[in-house]
């Protein structure tokens, strides 16, 4: 059975370890943000042998590019965006002590392979609830590269940021496990 | 009598119905919404349909967008043959719209330049379609589509002796790939027919079409019926996570098309739904 688990960051190799698939996760503490753009300049930078913008051991990333603040607010909009696209880099990050991925959507079998290597969850938001998300952030500031807009490196705080394990460490996929058991053909 | 329209009321059209679109959800995905908590049986397919009704109210209420993906803008307008405009350029007026709407609204500028990906930083230019009608009033469609639900969008171009089985199986084959990935419940525009461009377009257009209306061809809205049935057997349900509401609605369009050809595009649309329409 699912359960529910609160979380502060940063995680440890064993508050990951205990999660399973189906588990309701409330997050609370700081994720970063960082989408497509994002992720090309952060393994540009590996590539250079140069340091990363914050420290990403026992961090959580955030795939998400937010609608701007209105007068008042912290953020604007503020759900998952599709995480596939960010496949190509996550395994370099959670090689190096990333802990945790939120998004949404399918993930690749080299990904889903380091998180099951190097301790890491994917964590899914619902997508398409950006209004009903950005109630959980409370703080937000921009670490990295301002000049990309939406798709600057943030640190957000969040409280009780909803959120489901869709892959755990011992290579549990919910997305599967769910249509299998509503598939009727 | 030929009938004059400033573009000035045009890019004041666009730019109200790029917020109204992207902040109010219409009446005919909720309604979906309710109607889906009804039959689904996933406990976590039900959590998540609450889900989208509550954030639905909390943009509603508080003017904040339903989703940050506030889409490219694709601007559908008909402008009647007796209809003059004045006062400068239709196409620039529109752009002028997005530009007004998305930076009074705080809507995401996701416009980029494809090689370079640098953002134009005002969500311009505007996809537009124009169209000239009889009569002598402009109809314009806001339609913010997201890029989540139109990456998972395809183009076949079937051999005509794949019939009307390949072209459901093709369907059910893009939402089946798809999964997760493009936010289910998802509604599944269709175009079946014209030539390669016309049916991605005839699957878009196909969406504009609020939910719950029948299609005006009977044949159309059997078919229609029929794949949505097939589509809700696959399981992936509400964010993919298992369950019975993986669409909320089939609509297809057809065009007559080659005697060599069968095309058959599948335009996937998030249950983000957003489309406003306005007759000046």
């Amino acid at each position: 059975m699912s359960n529910i688990v609160h979380l502060t960051t940063p995680l440890t190799d064993e508050m990951v370890s205990s999660l399973r698939i189906g588990d309701k996760v409330f997050l609370n503490g700081v994720v970063f943000t960082a989408r497509d753009a994002a992720h090309k300049r952060l393994i540009d930078l590996l590539d250079a042998g140069k340091d990363l913008p914050f420290e990403i051991k026992g961090q959580i990333i955030y795939y998400v590019g937010p609608s701007p603040a209105k007068p008042g607010r912290v953020i604007g909009a503020a759900g998952p965006t599709t995480s596939y696209r960010m496949d190509p880099y996550a395994p370099r990050l959670i090689e190096l002590g990333l802990k945790g991925m939120i998004g949404k959507g399918k993930r690749a079998p080299a990904v889903k392979e380091a998180m099951v290597k190097h301790k890491a969850v994917y964590l899914g938001a619902t997508g398409g609830a950006g209004a009903l998300i950005a109630q959980t952030i409370k703080a937000v500031e921009v670490i990295a590269y301002e000049e990309l807009g939406a798709e600057a490196i943030r640190r957000m705080v969040v409280e009780n940021f909803p959120a489901v394990v869709i892959n755990d460490t011992a290579g549990g996929d919910l997305y599967e496990e769910g249509i299998n058991k509503y598939r009727q053909s | 009598m030929i009938r004059e329209l400033h573009v000035q009321k045009i890019t004041e059209a666009v730019r109200q119905m790029c917020i109204e679109a992207n902040q109010n959800l219409g009446e005919d995905v909720l309604n979906c919404f309710h109607q889906a908590l009804q039959t689904e049986i996933s406990p976590v397919g039900k959590e998540i349909l609450e889900q989208l009704i509550e954030n639905a109210r909390i943009a509603r209420e508080e003017q904040v967008p339903i989703c940050q993906d506030t889409g490219l803008a694709v601007v559908f307008l008909e402008i009647g043959q007796d209809l003059h405009l004045t006062g400068g350029d239709l196409k620039e007026a529109v752009h002028q719209g997005v530009r007004e709407g998305y930076g009074e609204g705080y809507l995401r500028k996701s416009c980029l330049d494809p090689l370079s990906r640098i953002n134009t930083k005002d969500n311009t230019p505007a996809i537009i379609y124009i169209d000239i009608v009889p009569g002598d009033q402009a109809k314009v469609w806001v339609v913010p589509k997201g890029g989540g639900s139109e990456n998972m969008s395809r183009i076949f171009m079937l051999p005509p002796s794949a019939g009307l089985a390949g072209i459901k199986d093709r369907i059910v084959e893009t939402v089946k790939e798809a999964g997760p990935n493009p936010c289910p419940p998802t509604i599944i525009g269709v175009g079946i027919g014209g030539n390669f461009e016309q049916s991605a377009l005839q699957a878009k257009m196909s969406l504009l079409r609020p939910l719950g209306t029948p299609n005006p061809d009977s044949e159309l809205d059997h078919l229609e019926k029929e794949i949505l049935g097939l589509v809700n057997k696959l399981g992936i349900g509400p964010q993919g996570l298992g369950g019975l509401t993986t669409s909320l609605a089939v609509h297809i369009r057809k065009l007559p098309c080659h005697i060599a050809s069968l095309p058959v595009a599948v335009n996937v649309q998030c249950h983000a739904s957003r489309h406003k329409e306005r007759v000046l």
